[in-house]
């Protein structure tokens, strides 16, 4: 019993740091920006798709398509800041909502085109098989996504608070005109932290391919879960969603197994409506 | 008023008048609309069913002598009503009751649709055949297995699909299984919670529990989940003998991907249908799934039938293998067409009236069912089905009953 208890949990943080992964790149566009990216579930979908095309066509495994993945997002990102966001956001918030939301809808809709509604699945063998340790089973696709989403999750964190370019686009989130005063041109910046948050979730999407079934409306599946994380773990925090994707990630397996999985999202929204009323601006969040 | 401004709406008064016998002068045209998940999570499943539609109007619409005792298939259009052609107005239901609701309305005040076909799932089946039951216009269900759809009582709801004789097939299949020497004794029922997943799970149930066997274990999910460890770790602790799926396509997928990397596999592992149909799911993970079993009431049949000819045809227009779930659409859409025929008319109550004087033999049917007749409440009362294995992982085969058996089941459940 106890011993199907820590399996559970090792599956909850394993779930929960891919979660963090793709949260990480809402939270960084909000943090740096005020905009919520309803595409953003549908960037993970993308993701999931230049792996799959990258493994049909070329043959490739995960060391070339996550990298690609990555690097198709994180272009898509600095094009989708300078054709939409960077109008939008002097908009007013109904325009950056229904903007981003249209975005989410092209995007879905152009893949269904391209590749039909039909479910698609990286094969088995392409991340090898199956660790059994001390009699936990961990996948291997499970185990690498999580490795790399902690250490993308926390390396993000650190260009943030150590580098200059953190300390650059930090001041232009904090006053855009301040900061191009000082010589910091905030469109370089904001289409930088596109780039990295765009990546971020492509890298995301590409490593979760190799253990869910791809289809052009997965974003609608998980881009919700990266909401709450990032609400729960505070708006702009990284290290925020990196706590509250791992704590949603062992809560989901915890109630799903102990109560039942229907009960799991009611225990979800449970916590974290709780959140909201004690503490508005999320785990880490700031005022 | 200027002579331009005259000869101009003089014009166009003229160019009104000819397109209105334009179109007098074409052949009449009877609009049936289908509502189905053209997007959503089931999307693969909306579009697999517009082109078997296409195909069905391909069939009716033009002749095909070689389709034998098919109705509507030797001559063109519908010679009920002066060879009118049918024309099918597909409206997407987003997998979503209430949109289901709306495009009924829309099909049937703006379209002004003759019937209603459609809408895959039972949830949005319930919500959209009320609003037909509304405006009286016959509504008529192919796939949905939600059993209380046909208990309300309504007068313009007709169902083509097996329900209560599935959760029969189930316990007479397992009860041959026990009889060869499988343990049978714990069942764990696996559904999710829409319409569908409930309510099928209370007729297997409730069938079992008749036969003195109540379900040993209830697991029920979130539709569209994007983890199952925690259930599939609770079949593992609970080792139930026997595991009955109910699940749509994305959640089959998820649970044979779990199943494979939690290392767990039951002795059988029987699957209703749904997701289990969708050729996606064989593609995506049908190797990793080697050995389930499977409700149907499609048998491709030999080469040149006409089963043999239909799922070729929709091989062609799809670039999918014929599976159970279109051709309970087809054939459901075959008998609606054959009902407008014999109405002779597009007047609803006459297609109702000649939608509950239905009375198809088993030789007019594409499907393996006894025939096609409604009872009071709008259910076929002669479908019946069988089961299929996915014995190779690519295709399956049917093993059960006996007779229309293609091979001897086998066991265990062997997975990847």
């Amino acid at each position: 019993m106890s011993f199907v208890l820590v399996q559970v949990i090792v599956g909850g943080l394993l779930l929960g740091a891919v979660y963090a992964l793709f949260s990480s790149g809402l939270t960084l566009v909000w943090g740096m920006m005020n905009i919520v990216n309803f595409a953003h579930g549908d960037f993970v979908m993308l993701g999931m798709y230049v792996a799959y095309v990258v493994y049909t066509l070329m043959g490739g495994g995960p060391l070339l398509g996550a990298p690609l993945a990555t690097l198709v997002l994180a272009t898509l990102g600095v094009v989708v800041y300078f054709a939409l966001i960077r109008d939008i956001m002097k908009g007013p918030m109904l325009a950056q909502i229904l903007g981003t939301f249209g975005l989410a809808l092209l995007l879905r809709y152009s893949v269904f085109w391209w590749f039909g509604a039909n479910f698609l699945s990286m094969p088995q063998n392409i991340v090898g098989g199956t660790f059994a340790v001390a009699g936990l089973r961990i996948e291997a696709s499970r185990l690498l996504a999580g490795v790399v989403a902690l250490l993308v999750t926390l390396g993000l964190h650190l260009l943030l608070t150590r580098t200059s370019l953190g300390s650059r686009m930090l001041a232009v989130a904090e006053d855009a005109t301040a900061a191009q005063l000082m010589g910091i041109r905030p469109d370089t910046m904001q289409a930088i932290a596109w780039a990295i948050a765009a990546g971020a979730t492509g890298l995301a999407g590409a490593l979760i391919a190799n253990f869910f079934y791809i289809v052009p409306t997965v974003g609608e599946t998980l881009g919700i879960v990266a909401f709450v994380t990032v609400s729960l773990g505070g708006f702009g925090s990284v290290p925020g969603a990196l706590v509250a994707g791992l704590l949603i990630g062992v809560i989901e397996s915890l109630s799903g197994y102990l109560i039942g999985a229907i009960y799991k999202d009611i225990i979800v929204y449970v916590l974290f409506l709780f959140f909201l009323w004690f503490r508005p601006q999320g785990l880490m969040g700031k005022m | 008023m200027t002579l331009k401004h005259v000869s101009g709406l003089l014009c166009a008064a003229a160019m009104s008048f000819g397109l209105a016998s334009g179109a007098q002068a074409q052949d009449k045209v009877v609009k049936i609309g289908a509502i189905l998940p053209m997007s959503g999570g089931t999307a693969s499943i909306g579009a697999h069913a517009k082109a078997a539609l296409e195909v069905a109007m391909d069939i009716i619409n033009n002749a095909h002598p070689e389709l034998g005792n098919l109705p509507l298939a030797k001559n063109a259009g519908l010679a009920g009503l002066g060879g009118a052609r049918i024309e099918v107005v597909f409206a997407d239901n987003q997998g979503n009751p209430a949109t289901g609701q709306n495009q009924a309305l829309r099909l049937i005040t703006e379209d002004k649709v003759a019937a209603v076909f459609g809408s895959y799932q039972s949830g949005v089946t319930l919500t959209s055949s009320a609003i037909a039951e509304k405006y009286g216009i016959p509504f008529l269900n192919s796939e949905s297995v939600a059993a209380n759809l046909t208990e309300r009582g309504f007068k313009w709801f007709f169902r083509t699909t097996p329900i209560a004789d599935f959760a029969k097939i189930y316990t007479d299949f397992l009860a041959d299984m026990k009889a060869t020497g499988a343990k049978t004794d714990a069942i764990a029922l696996v559904h999710d919670n829409t319409e569908y997943g409930t309510s099928v799970a209370n007729t297997i149930s409730t069938a079992f529990k008749d036969k003195g066997q109540p379900i040993a274990l209830d697991v029920a999910y979130p539709v569209n989940a994007t983890d199952v460890q925690g259930q599939v770790l609770q079949l593992k602790d609970k080792k139930p003998d026997v595991i009955i799926m109910i699940s749509y396509t994305s959640d089959a997928i998820l649970f044979a991907k779990t199943m494979q990397s939690l290392d767990y596999k039951p002795a059988i592992l029987l699957a209703d249908d749904a997701g289990y149909s969708d050729p996606s799911f064989i593609k995506a993970v049908g190797k990793i799934s080697q050995g389930v079993f499977n409700r149907s009431s499609w048998a491709v049949g030999p080469s040149g039938s006409p089963s043999a000819i239909i799922a070729d045809m929709y091989k062609k227009k799809s670039g999918e293998e014929m599976d159970d779930t279109v051709g309970r659409q087809m054939q459901g859409f075959f008998v609606l067409a054959d009902a407008i025929d014999r109405a002779g008319s597009t007047d609803p109550a006459k297609i109702q009236a000649a939608l509950k004087a239905t009375d198809l033999k088993p030789e007019q049917l594409m499907m393996g069912y006894k025939g096609v007749k409604f009872d009071d409440k709008g259910q076929n009362v002669l479908a019946s089905g069988l089961i299929i294995q996915l014995q190779d992982g690519e295709n399956y085969v049917s093993v059960w009953p006996k007779a229309n058996a293609e091979k001897a089941p086998t066991l265990p459940y062997r997975g990847w």
